[in-house]
């Protein structure tokens, strides 16, 4: 077996939930997703026993393009991210009663196919398709099924769209520019390669402008609020679990390997920008009225102490970042997905017209805890053991850093406690509130479990990424 | 027997055909008339046809005077579709000044 | 003592909660208290066999938690002296309470979540205290912190609470930053985070090479200290916190919690032996949040607020006393305290409970006569933390005003005026609250009635601890908690005081001033039967009411600036980033409503520009290049 096997089952997947039509859409797609998750498990196996799973053969003779899978242990946590969050992402779209099912569903799969392509890819051109790639379904989901009228949404995605594309466009003047130096686009012949500072000056630039866009670090987040609000749930949880991660990510695959001397020159710059960052959304949650634009900064906020332990280029930031994406991926699909339900329920975003929830519906307000309490990282719960390893990590570089960032989970409590207390707390609400359905907590309490699972046992993560993040920083050194 | 191009040499010719191209150009620039700027390309054209023709005799190759019959063949049918245009255009505005063509734009 | 039973100790209470949590409302509510109560009673008496049988430190090692870089964390749990030491009382006085607690939260409809924060706040305070690195410690220390966010904010229909309960939260986390910063420091430094691993790499280098950051990350923990054992600046969160049921101010927010500070420094020592600067630090800090909370506690008019700044005032002594490298002493007054001020606070409950949710003491007052036991038992507990023998208080403090007598005269003189103020105004309470005429309404008149027995049962075990637990240590030599904890401070030389004519002229100048503070109290409310009007305060009293305007400080300095800060961002930064990358967009909009001016429709323009671009093109082809 390799690894395109999950590729191929989501893409045809996805034409299979098309072509099944409206009624069995969703329950096809639940199907598929957790079959690619088996497979991803399966896979994962058989990697740790040592087996081959990549996958390669030339796609384009002149230029020389590869269609190149490879696996390691990083490219296996986030493809476990991204199929283990689309059961979970699937079933939640099932509270929701969308219209033309099959399509919605479809394209669901099918961003997921672009994504776990782009954590797969080994060579830089696919790669870069995957990465453009993974823009078009969520372009359509978030312009045809969004929230608010349609004006206001073509504004919001055409905006995320044209600033994402854009950046990428940079990276792709990259690419382009790293195949006339290494004739090949395979990222191990571009690691290998050799490049003047100055060539590795600019082509972080370019890299970390797609990247800063796509993750985003300020001051290139303008999109996200808008895009979050106004893409439905299921839109804003694959962009805010998954595709914040593909920017993680790619920094961590190809930006620091191949401009390895230009990340260490840029690096206290960066890391400032992502620090600056952590408190700059922690700041402005605290004036957001619309429960969704509260936790996309609240999602900036933890994203910028992600980006600070990858530029720090230290093996305890590497694990921490890589950590906090898998925790930051759980909790906040689950976060998005609580104020989902209060949605459904009562038609609202808008935090000033919650409250005394919890009175009313005691499962609900639990989980809903959990998830609070896993966002500002108490321990035993999995944000902590992330957090705790970045902050970690930049005590290493500098202690004023670890300080400044670290103030994040004063704020982050500070934000989150209000957040829950406006919404939640207080005089039973006038409006009926009714406890969460099957569905609803059966989604809640994977999330639950999971965050607390790992939050206690970590290791088997921690193994796996270990090794080929320790590559990583030798390749940088 | 010197040929007439010996005689008259041909950095005449091609001196002539300049002016006539430039007068044809000066016509179109600065006529509003579109017959007359008709005219000023039809000019413009026969004083390449003019250079052609000399130098395929300069050169003692016939493929010169084969373009330009070929040219010729082509100016004549574009005359035709062209003075089409401006008797369509006379009927829809009244005259052929050009200054009047704004609806061009699209 | 065998694993299974620490296992059980440990996790007793977390499967009470468990039970609690997912059986508790399904069952009576009788039954889920007692599951609680029978939880924690399990833990306490496997840790009193612990107490008997161990001489030797036990370690339990349960599994790996994470590792990165060279830094391995471990689910580590260490049993010796200390620890035990602090399961006992932490596990003893818990029992008492959830007793209690069967009775006072016997109207509550959601009493089984009582019960189960109450034992899930036990089981992270065994974490906290059993731990044997500072993570594990740390999950502990997050843990009761949250506990004690679900317990004040408990009664979660009032916003009034909540806001308190989310203050509680965040000024504990303040505080956490700094422990996180300490762990990370030392962390780096030592390449541990097992107590015993520190403690042996500051034995090898510490004093001679990285000492600066040793004291570094000695007062990060210290300001976690702060923030747990609401010491100045971060104290403002506990009176507070008395929102909570009363039971939670007793467990948590007098006699375990609020002393996990405490704990942790005395369980670090040996890293704050060798940072005197801060030392120093802690007993100024410690002395002069005695004196401030002691002075605000002066003019309270709620009974809980008068024992929440008392509580914040006697924290502030234990600080003193570890600051001055007494530790054993700092142990020793925390726990009598932990006796006599969770019998103040249950006896409290009492009262408000007969009450009937009564907290101003200007409406109360004559309950002597028909609550008896609450009355003998609140006068004991008094009486021990008013600083007269022979009840505990009186040893413990007196031993710290010893210390700082020997060490620093500035610190006992600071320290006495904080002890004269304790007594006057817990006698105050005492007057006001059970002498006198009742002045509450006739309807509440008719039902004063004693608690029942689940109520007076603990009050009585707590009021006999409060007048025997000096025994412990006892300052005529040969204390028994001294020598008891002598591993933990193994490696200092010990030094008992000894008793000397000044040391005898200490004790009597102490009661002097207990009786002092008690006559002055005694001479304003039992003989001029004042009752403090709340209106038209002037001067320091009206500063004192005002508890300084900290609160109304740190509004201004703290929270108002980053409420603005939001808005500025939101306002301001927000749409001019926004707008310059609109921006963008613009110049290229721009540039085509420019351009498309080119194409004007004139035909003889479009010409002249053929012809000039040809012109311009054979120009440069021909003669130009």
């Amino acid at each position: 077996m390799n690894i395109s096997i999950v590729l191929i089952l989501l893409l045809a997947g996805a034409a299979f939930t098309f072509f099944a039509g409206n009624k069995f859409a969703s329950k096809i797609a639940l199907l598929v997703s957790v079959a690619s998750f088996v497979f991803t498990l399966y896979a994962l196996n058989l990697y740790l026993n040592g087996a081959d799973l990549s996958c390669k053969s030339i796609w384009i003779q002149n230029p020389k393009i590869y269609f190149s899978l490879a696996v390691d242990g990083l490219s296996l946590a986030m493809l476990l991210l991204t199929t283990g969050l689309l059961p979970l992402i699937i079933l939640s779209g099932w509270v929701t009663k969308f219209e033309n099912e099959k399509a919605i569903y479809s394209l669901v799969l099918f961003m997921a196919f672009a994504m776990a392509g782009t954590f797969l890819a080994a060579d830089g051109l696919l790669y870069y398709v995957f990465w453009e790639l993974a823009l078009i379904p969520i372009y359509f989901i978030a312009l045809l099924w969004g929230n608010g009228s349609l004006e206001e949404r073509k504004n919001a995605i055409l905006k995320f769209f044209i600033y994402t594309f854009g950046g990428s466009l940079f990276m792709l003047v990259a690419f382009v520019y790293l195949y006339q130096k290494a004739g090949s686009l395979e990222i191990e012949s571009l690691y290998a390669l050799a490049l003047t500072e100055t060539e590795k000056t600019w082509l972080f630039l370019a890299f970390f402008l797609a990247y800063a866009i796509k993750i985003p670090l300020i001051p290139f987040h303008t999109w996200q609020a808008n895009t979050y609000s106004k893409a439905p749930a299921i839109g804003t949880m694959l962009l805010s679990g998954i595709m914040l991660k593909m920017g993680l990510y790619s920094v961590l695959r190809w930006q620091l390997p191949i401009t390895d001397t230009a990340a260490k020159e840029f690096m206290p710059y960066i890391l400032g920008v992502s620090i600056a960052g952590v408190i700059y959304g922690a700041v402005l949650t605290l004036r957001q009225k619309n429960l969704k634009k509260l936790l996309a900064y609240s999602s900036l906020s933890h994203v910028g102490l992600i980006a600070a332990g990858l530029y720090s280029l230290t093996i305890e930031g590497f694990q921490g970042a890589v950590l906090q994406m898998l925790s930051h991926g759980l909790v906040i699909v689950g976060l998005f997905f609580v104020s989902e339900i209060i949605f459904n329920r009562w038609n609202t975003y808008t935090i000033s017209e919650m409250g005394g929830i919890r009175s009313q519906a005691t499962k609900f307000a639990s989980f809903f805890m959990i998830l609070v309490l896993a966002s500002v990282a108490m321990p035993t719960t999995f944000n902590f053991v992330g957090e705790f390893t970045i902050l970690y990590s930049l005590y290493n570089v500098n202690i004023g850093f670890a300080i400044v960032a670290g103030t994040t989970i004063i704020l982050g409590a500070f934000y989150m406690l209000r957040m829950y207390q406006q919404t939640m707390l207080g005089e039973t609400n006038t409006k009926v509130f009714a406890d969460v359905t099957i569905v609803e907590g059966l989604v809640l309490l994977v999330i639950v479990v999971l965050v607390f699972f790992f939050g206690l046992y970590p290791k088997p993560i921690i193994e796996l990424i270990t090794p080929s993040l320790q590559n990583i920083l030798n390749q940088i050194n | 027997m010197q040929s007439i191009l010996e005689q008259v040499g041909i950095g005449n010719y091609i001196i002539l055909s300049a002016l006539l191209f430039c007068i044809g150009a000066f016509g179109i620039l600065y006529r509003r008339n579109a017959i007359i700027m008709f005219m000023s390309i039809e000019i413009m054209l026969n004083a390449v046809n003019l250079l052609l023709v000399a130098f395929s005799t300069y050169h003692q190759d016939a493929s010169g005077q084969v373009f330009v019959f070929f040219t010729m063949a082509v100016a004549a049918a574009e005359v035709a579709v062209g003075l089409a245009i401006l008797v369509s255009i006379y009927r829809n505005i009244g005259n052929i000044d050009i200054d009047n063509l704004k609806n061009l734009k699209g | 003592m065998n694993t299974t039973s620490l296992i059980v100790l440990l996790f007793a209470p977390l499967i009470g909660f468990l039970i609690n949590v997912f059986f508790g409302r399904k069952m009576s509510k009788n039954l889920s208290g007692v599951v609680g109560t029978a939880s924690v009673l399990l833990s306490f008496v496997i840790t009193l066999l612990l107490f008997f049988s161990v001489k030797q430190p036990i370690t339990l090692h349960l599994s790996e938690w994470f590792s990165i870089g060279k830094l391995a964390v471990n689910f580590d749990f260490v049993f010796d002296q200390l620890s035990i030491l602090w399961l006992l009382f932490v596990t003893g006085i818990g029992t008492l309470i959830h007793i209690y607690s069967i009775s006072y939260m016997h109207d509550d409809e959601n009493m089984y979540k009582f019960f189960a924060y109450l034992n899930l706040f036990i089981f992270f305070m065994i974490t906290l205290v059993a731990g044997s690195n500072l993570l594990i410690m740390f999950i502990g220390w997050e843990g009761v912190g949250l506990c004690s966010y679900l317990l004040i904010g408990f009664w979660y229909k009032n916003q009034d609470y909540n806001d308190a309960a989310k203050k509680a939260f965040i000024m504990n986390r303040i505080g956490d930053l700094g422990f996180l910063i300490g762990i990370f420091i030392l962390g780096f430094a030592t390449n541990t985070l097992e107590f015993s691993g520190i403690q042996q790499a500051i034995d090898v280098d510490g004093v001679v090479s990285t000492s600066g950051w040793y004291s570094i990350a000695a007062f990060c923990l210290f300001v976690g200290a702060c923030g747990k054992s609401a010491q100045l600046p971060l104290y403002t969160w506990l009176p507070d916190a008395m929102a909570g049921p009363t039971p939670v101010s007793a467990l948590i927010h007098a006699a375990t919690m609020v002393t996990a500070g405490i704990f942790m420094i005395t369980r670090m020592n040996f890293l704050f032996d060798i940072a005197p600067i801060v030392q120093n630090i802690i007993a100024v800090v410690g002395v002069t949040t005695a004196l401030v909370a002691a002075s605000i506690g002066l003019v309270q008019n709620d009974i809980k607020k008068v024992l929440a700044y008392s509580t914040v005032s006697q924290l502030g002594l234990m600080f003193l006393a570890l600051g001055l490298g007494a530790y054993q002493v700092a142990v020793f007054h925390v726990i009598t305290h932990a006796f006599f001020k969770a019998c103040l606070f249950l006896g409290s409950g009492s009262v408000i409970h007969a009450l009937h949710g009564e907290q101003d003491m200007r409406k109360m007052g004559g309950l002597r006569g028909s609550m008896k036991i609450t009355y003998i038992t609140f006068l004991i507990a008094t009486l021990a933390i008013a600083g007269l023998p022979p009840f505990a208080g009186f040893w413990s403090k007196d031993e710290i005003l010893l210390t700082a007598f020997h060490e620093n005269k500035v610190l006992w003189v600071l320290a006495t005026i904080a002890s004269i103020m304790t007594a006057f105004y817990m006698f105050r309470l005492l007057y006001l609250t059970f002498f006198n005429e009742f002045r509450g309404t006739e309807e509440q008149k008719k039902h004063l009635h004693e608690s029942p027995s689940l109520i007076t049962f603990p009050l009585i075990v707590l009021a006999v601890l409060s007048a025997l637990g000096g025994l412990i240590s006892l300052p005529f030599g040969n204390s028994w908690l001294n020598h008891y904890l002598m591993p933990i401070f193994a490696h200092k030389e010990h030094a008992e005081h000894h008793l000397g004519a000044t040391e005898y002229g200490l004790m009597a100048f102490a009661v002097l001033g207990a009786l002092i503070g008690i006559g002055i109290a005694y001479n304003l409310y039992m003989k001029k039967k004042e009752v403090p009007t709340s209106d038209e305060v002037q001067g320091l009293h009206k500063v004192l009411s005002n508890k300084y305007y900290i609160d109304e400080i740190y509004m201004a300095i703290i929270v108002t600036p980053i409420y603005g800060l939001a808005s500025f961002s939101k306002n301001f930064i927000e749409k001019y980033i926004s707008k310059s990358v609109f921006g963008l967009g613009n110049v290229v909009s721009v540039l085509s409503i420019q351009g498309k001016k080119v194409q004007n429709g004139n035909v003889g323009f479009y010409l002249f520009a053929f012809v000039f671009s040809i012109s311009a093109f054979l120009i440069y082809l021909f003669l130009i290049r």
